[in-house]
C-alpha cells in the first residue's frame, strides 16, 4: 500500500539519518543530500567516493571487480587470467552477463572461461610468480590468443608478486601482448578504482597500437558501454542504420583490435561518464579526438544524442538519415508508451545503482509518467552527481591517492586536429558542448533525496518510509526489497532481460516496468484470514 | 562400442572453470543457519559482496554479510581497528545474537591474530548486554574449498557454544552438511517422526527460503538458536552426513564426542535406498522406535519406482561432479538404479574420493573414473571420452552437458540457471524419489524430442 504521508526532503533525510548512532550519522550526513538546483545550475555538494564504514553492509564490490569484471569482462578475445585464490575468479565467471557476438563460430571467445592461478598455501608463503608464469604459458599453449591480461587479487600485492614484471617477461618470450593489472581488491573504495586501473593499462598497453582505421564515414568510438543484456547489439545496429561507423566500443561486444585502433575515430561519445571519462580526456589530449557525453537510455535521450552526433559531423545526408531513423523508431516507441503510460503515471521510483545508470534510467521512467523520488550511485564521484563543473574542487583522499593518474602528452605524429577552430566556434555559438556532463542532480526535481553509497539499513528505512512503487538496484538488494512487497528491478544484470538501450530497449523497459508494477501478485501476500474485515470466514466457522 | 577409459588430462597450473567455491562462502552459509546471526568477513569488502551475490543467485533470498572493509592502509598495518569498528556497527545496527567471523585471503595472508583480537574485544565490552556470541573460523581460500569453510564453521560454532550437561534423552544433533532448505525441512520431519528433537546445524531452511515479510527483519527469521546449540553437548548422539568428511577432518561430531562424550554416528549423505536405510536405522536405534509407517511406505514406493524405471536407466552412463560427499551420495544411489557413474569428479582434494566411492557404491566403483582437484576443462575432456548419457550436478556443468548434447539433471549448489534450486529435494526416500523421477524424465525427454514421430507413450 502506498504511503500517503511519506516524508519528503529534509524530513525524509533526517528520518533516514536517525537510524544511525550519533557519530555515524555525523559521518554519513554529507552523503545524504536533499536536491535543489539553483538558477545557475548549481546543486548542493554530495560527499562521494569515500570508504564505506566497516560493518556497514554496502552495495559496493572491490577494485578487482571493477577492473576484471566491468571493464575487461566484455572483451571476448583477451584471455583474462586471475592471479589469486579461486573465489575471486569463480565469482567473476560470466556473472555480469555481458554478451558478445563473435562474427563466426570459429572466432575466439574466451568469455565463457574462468582462468585462475588458484593460489595455494605454498604460493602465499613462497610467492606465486612461478605459478603465474606457468599459467600464462599454458593459456598461450592452449589458445594462442592475441593477448593475455593478468589480474591481481588481494593477496598478490601483499606477498610481493610483481605481475607487471611477469607480464613483460612473458610478452617478450611469447610475442603477444600481455599486460598486468594491480587491481587488488583493497585499493580505492569501490569498483571505480578498478575501472581506472583497467583503463589506464588499456591506454598504456593497447590503445594506439593499430593506426588502420576501418572503412567508412563518420567514425566514432563509444566509451563506457558494456553490453549488458545485449544493449551494444541494439546500439551497433542503430548507429549503422544512421550511417555512423563504429570504430570501437569500450568495451561492450569488443575485441582487442577494436581497442588498438580506438584512437582513429573522429569523435568519442561517452555513455557511462564514471567509468571512463578520463580515457576520453586522455585520447583527446594524445590523439586530438574530441568527446562529448551521450545517453542512449530513454527514447528521447537517444534521439537527442543521435542528433548531436549528426550535428558534430555537419553533413546534410547524415542528418537526414538520422532524422528518418528517429521518426520511424519514435513512432513505434510512442505507440507502446501510449498504452503503458496511463498505467504507470504518478507512480514513484527509486534508483540506487552503479555510476551512471541511476541517472540514465530516470529518463525511461519519466517517459512513462513516473517520478524518481530518490536516487544515488554505488561507486560514483562528485562530478557524476553535480556535474563536471565541480571537478577542480574535488579533494582526493588517502584511499584514492594511490590510483595512478597518467601523464599524457600530445602524440607528435598521430595527433590530429579534427575540428577546425572555425567549426568549433560555429558549434559553440549554438551551445554545442564538448567534454560535458551536467551530472545527475540538475535533472532531478528539487526536494528529491540523493544518497551516495546506500547501504542495507538506509534501503530498509527508505522502503518503509516512502513505499515507492519500484526500487532499482542489484541482485543483492532485490530479494530483500521484494520481501516488502515492492518490486525491484536489477539494473546491473537487467534480471537477465533487456536490452534496454536505444529505441527498442525503451519499449522493452516500459513493458518490463508495467509488468513489475501492475502485477496482481502483490495482492496475494496477505491471506484472507488476516485481512481485518473478513466476515465470511467467521460466519462459516460459527455455523460449522 | 566400448568406450575407452581415458587418461585424465594432467592438472595444469591454472585452474580453468573451477569446480569449487571459496572457503568463506561455506562459513557464511553456516552462520546464516543460526538464529539471529550475522556473517562477518574480516578482510576487504569485495569478497563479502561477491559471496552475497553468488549465494543469492541460488537461493533468491536476501543474504547479508558484513565486512571489516580493509583499505590499502589496513592491509599494511593490520585490521584490528577495522574489526572493532565493524563489530560495533553490526551490533548497533542489527543487535545480533551471534556474529560469525570468517577471514578472507587478505587477512589470512597478513596473518592476523583474529582470535586474539576477538578476545580483546569481548574483554573490553564485558558486561554489555548487547555483546553477542563471537565465533571465529579461519577460512583461507588457498587452503581448501567452500566445504572446508562450511565444516570448519560448524565445528567452530560447536566449540564456542556447546556445553556439557545432563543428557537430553530425546535430543540428537544433526549435522547435514551443505544441503538444500527443502532437504533440511524434510530431515526435521523425519527426525520428529521418530519422536526425537533435532538440533540441526546449520539450519537455513527458513532464513534462505522464507516467505514475504510483514515487517522488516533486520536478520531473517529462522535458524538454530545459540541456546539450542549450547545444548548440543547434552544430546543423545550426533548424526553427521558425509563419508569424505568422516575420514578427513576433525569435525564438529568428533569435537562433541571428545569434549562432551556425545557419540558420533557418521553416515553417508542419505541419497538412495541404502544410505537412507542407514539413517533410518540409526534413528530407530537412537529413538528405540521402528521407522514410522509413512516413511516405510515411501521406501516401498521408491523400490517400486526403481523396478518401473529400470528399463530406462539400466546401463546408462552418468557423469557426476561437485562436492565430494554429494558425488559419493549420488553414486551410491545411481548404482542401485542400474546407472553406472562413469565419472566422479570434484574440485575437492581430500584424497579419499576413491575410497569412499568404493565403500558407498561397491558394485560400480571399478567402472568409475575418479578425478579429484578437478576443473571443468578436465571434467569435460574426460567425459567426452566416456560417452555418457547424462550429467548430474550444479549449474556450472551446463556448458559441459551442452557440449556433449546430453541432459543435465541439476542437483546441489549452485543452481542459478533453473528456478527453485533451494526447493529441490535430494535426501531421504522422498528426496531420492524426486531425484529419480527427474533423472528418468530427463532421459525420456531427450528420447522424445529426438524422435521424429512424436511418440507420447514412452
Ligand atoms: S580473496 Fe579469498 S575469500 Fe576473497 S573471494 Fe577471493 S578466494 Fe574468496
Ligand atoms: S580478495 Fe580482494 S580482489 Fe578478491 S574478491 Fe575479495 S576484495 Fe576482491
Amino acid at each position: 500500500m502506498k504511503n500517503q504521508e511519506a516524508p519528503q526532503g529534509e524530513a525524509l533525510r533526517e528520518k533516514v539519518l536517525a537510524g544511525y548512532p550519533a557519530k555515524l550519522a555525523k559521518k554519513r550526513a554529507p552523503q545524504l543530500v536533499v536536491n535543489h538546483t539553483h538558477a545557475d545550475g548549481q546543486v548542493p555538494p554530495v560527499k562521494a567516493n569515500v570508504r564505506t564504514t566497516p560493518g556497514i553492509i554496502t552495495q559496493r564490490g572491490c577494485c578487482y571487480a571493477g577492473c576484471k569484471g566491468v571493464v575487461l569482462g566484455p572483451t571476448r578475445d583477451i584471455v583474462n587470467l586471475v592471479h589469486g585464490p579461486i573465489g575471486c575468479s569463480f565469482y567473476a565467471w560470466l556473472t555480469r552477463r555481458n554478451q558478445t557476438r563473435p562474427p563466426t563460430a570459429q572466432d575466439e571467445n574466451f568469455m565463457t572461461y574462468c582462468f585462475s592461478t588458484d593460489m595455494q598455501d605454498e604460493n602465499i608463503v613462497f610467492g606465486g610468480e612461478k605459478k603465474l608464469r606457468a599459467a600464462v604459458q599454458e593459456a598461450y599453449d592452449l589458445f594462442h590468443p592475441k593477448a593475455i591480461g593478468i589480474f591481481s587479487t588481494c593477496p598478490v600485492g601483499l606477498i610481493g608478486d610483481d605481475v607487471h614484471a611477469v607480464a613483460k617477461e612473458m610478452k617478450e618470450k611469447l610475442g603477444i601482448n600481455i599486460f598486468g593489472f594491480s587491481c587488488e581488491g583493497y585499493k580505492g573504495v569501490s569498483q571505480s578504482a578498478g575501472h581506472h586501473i583497467a583503463n589506464n593499462q588499456l591506454f598504456k598497453h593497447v590503445i594506439g597500437l593499430d593506426d588502420q582505421a576501418p572503412e567508412g564515414k563518420f567514425k566514432i568510438t563509444m566509451l563506457g558501454e558494456y553490453n549488458i543484456g545485449g544493449d551494444a547489439f541494439v546500439l551497433e545496429e542503430l548507429l549503422a542504420r544512421c550511417g555512423f561507423t563504429l570504430v570501437a566500443t569500450l568495451s561492450g561486444n569488443s575485441t582487442i583490435n577494436q581497442f588498438e585502433r580506438a584512437h582513429t575515430a573522429d569523435l568519442n561519445v561517452v555513455m557511462c561518464h564514471r567509468s571512463i571519462n578520463y580515457v576520453a580526456d586522455m585520447i583527446e589530449k594524445k590523439y586530438g579526438v574530441p568527446w562529448f557525453k551521450v545517453n542512449f537510455i530513454g527514447a528521447k535521450s537517444t534521439a537527442k544524442s543521435l542528433r548531436k552526433m549528426a550535428a558534430f559531423f555537419d553533413d546534410a545526408e547524415l542528418a537526414a538519415r538520422v532524422e528518418q531513423v528517429i521518426a520511424e523508431e519514435l513512432a513505434k516507441v510512442e505507440a507502446v508508451a501510449a498504452r503503458i503510460k496511463p498505467r504507470c503515471t504518478g507512480k514513484t521510483a527509486m534508483l540506487f545503482v552503479g555510476g551512471s545508470r541511476a541517472h540514465h534510467y530516470q529518463d525511461l521512467f519519466a517517459e512513462i509518467g513516473m517520478k524518481t523520488i530518490a536516487a544515488g550511485y554505488e561507486f560514483a564521484h562528485r562530478d557524476d552527481y553535480e556535474g563536471r563543473r565541480v571537478l577542480s574542487s574535488i579533494t582526493v583522499d588517502a584511499d584514492s591517492r594511490n590510483i595512478e593518474e597518467l601523464e599524457v602528452e600530445k602524440d607528435p605524429k598521430r595527433y590530429r586536429k579534427i575540428l577546425s577552430d572555425e567549426k568549433r566556434q560555429k558549434l559553440a555559438s549554438v551551445n554545442f558542448e564538448f567534454n560535458d556532463y551536467q551530472g545527475m542532480m540538475p535533472q532531478m526535481d528539487d526536494e528529491t533525496l540523493v544518497i551516495d553509497d546506500i547501504n542495507e539499513q538506509d534501503t530498509q528505512r527508505l522502503l518503509e518510509l516512502c513505499k515507492p512503487d519500484i526500487f532499482c538496484a542489484g541482485i543483492k538488494e532485490k530479494y530483500s526489497v521484494q520481501k516488502h512487497g515492492i518490486p525491484c528491478k536489477q539494473l546491473h544484470s537487467y534480471d537477465y532481460g533487456g536490452p534496454y538501450a536505444g529505441f527498442q530497449g525503451a519499449i522493452n523497459f516500459y513493458q518490463e516496468i508495467d509488468r513489475l508494477i501492475n502485477t496482481r501478485i502483490w495482492s496475494f501476500i496477505e491471506p484472507p484470514w488476516e485481512v481485518a474485515a473478513s466476515p465470511t470466514l467467521e460466519a462459516t466457522y460459527e455455523r460449522g | 562400442m566400448n568406450p575407452v577409459t581415458p587418461a585424465i588430462e594432467p592438472r595444469l597450473e591454472a585452474t580453468r572453470n573451477a569446480c569449487k567455491l571459496c572457503t568463506p562462502l561455506g562459513a557464511c552459509l553456516v552462520f546464516r543457519g543460526i538464529r539471529g546471526a550475522m556473517p562477518f568477513l574480516h578482510g576487504s569488502q569485495g569478497c563479502a559482496t561477491y559471496i552475497r551475490r553468488y549465494v543469492i543467485s541460488h537461493f533468491r533470498e536476501p543474504m547479508d554479510i558484513a565486512s571489516s572493509n580493509f583499505s590499502e592502509g589496513t592491509a599494511v598495518f593490520g585490521g584490528g581497528e577495522n574489526l572493532t569498528r565493524g563489530l560495533d556497527n553490526v551490533i548497533r545496527q542489527y543487535h545480533p545474537e551471534l556474529i560469525g567471523i570468517a577471514t578472507t585471503c587478505l587477512s589470512e595472508t597478513i596473518g592476523e591474530d583474529v582470535p586474539g583480537m576477538l578476545r580483546a574485544y569481548a574483554t573490553a565490552r564485558a558486561g554489555s548486554p548487547d555483546l553477542p556470541a563471537l565465533v571465529h573460523v579461519s577460512t583461507a581460500s588457498y587452503r581448501g574449498t567452500h566445504m572446508h569453510g562450511f565444516h570448519d564453521a560448524v565445528r567452530a560454532t560447536v566449540a564456542a557454544l556447546a556445553c556439557q550437561g545432563a543428557t537430553l534423552p530425546r535430543q540428537i544433533n544433526l549435522l547435514p552438511g551443505l544441503v538444500s532448505p527443502a532437504d533440511l525441512r524434510h530431515l526435521r520431519e523425519i527426525v520428529a517422526a521418530f519422536g526425537l528433537q533435532a538440533v540441526v546445524l546449520p539450519d537455513y531452511a527458513d532464513t534462505l527460503d522464507g516467505p514475504a515479510w510483514d515487517d522488516y527483519q533486520a536478520l531473517p527469521d529462522g535458524g538454530t538458536s545459540c541456546s539450542e546449540i549450547a545444548t548440543m553437548g547434552q544430546s543423545l548422539a550426533t548424526v553427521q552426513f558425509g563419508r569424505a568428511l568422516a575420514l578427513t577432518a576433525e569435525s564438529a561430531a568428533d569435537r562433541l564426542q571428545a569434549t562432551c562424550a556425545v557419540p558420533a554416528c557418521k553416515l553417508g549423505l542419505p541419497i538412495g535406498l541404502r544410505e537412507t536405510d542407514a539413517l533410518f536405522d540409526c534413528l530407530a536405534r537412537l529413538s528405540r522406535q521402528a521407522p514410522p509407517e509413512p516413511f516405510v511406505k515411501e521406501r516401498g514406493r521408491l523400490v517400486d519406482a526403481y523396478v518401473d524405471g529400470h528399463k530406462y536407466l539400466a546401463g546408462k552412463r552418468a557423469v557426476l561432479y561437485g562436492e565430494e560427499d554429494l558425488v559419493v551420495g549420488l553414486a551410491a544411489f545411481l548404482t542401485e538404479t542400474g546407472i553406472v557413474p562413469v565419472l566422479a569428479a570434484s574440485g575437492g582434494k581430500s584424497g579419499v574420493l576413491r575410497q569412499t566411492l568404493t565403500e558407498a557404491a561397491p558394485e560400480t566403483a571399478s567402472k568409475t573414473q575418479v578425478v579429484d582437484d578437478a576443473d571443468f576443462v578436465q571434467i569435460e575432456a574426460a567425459a567426452k571420452a566416456l560417452q555418457p548419457d547424462l550429467v548430474i550436478g550444479h549449474s556450472k556443468g551446463a556448458k559441459l552437458a551442452r557440449a556433449l548434447d546430453i541432459p543435465l539433471v541439476r542437483a546441489g549448489f549452485p543452481i542459478h540457471d533453473r528456478f527453485g534450486g533451494q526447493r529441490l529435494h535430494h535426501l531421504g526416500y522422498r528426496g531420492t524419489q524426486e531425484l529419480y523421477d527427474r533423472i528418468v524424465n530427463a532421459l525420456l525427454e531427450k528420447t522424445q524430442t529426438e524422435s521424429d514421430i512424436g511418440y507420447s507413450y514412452m
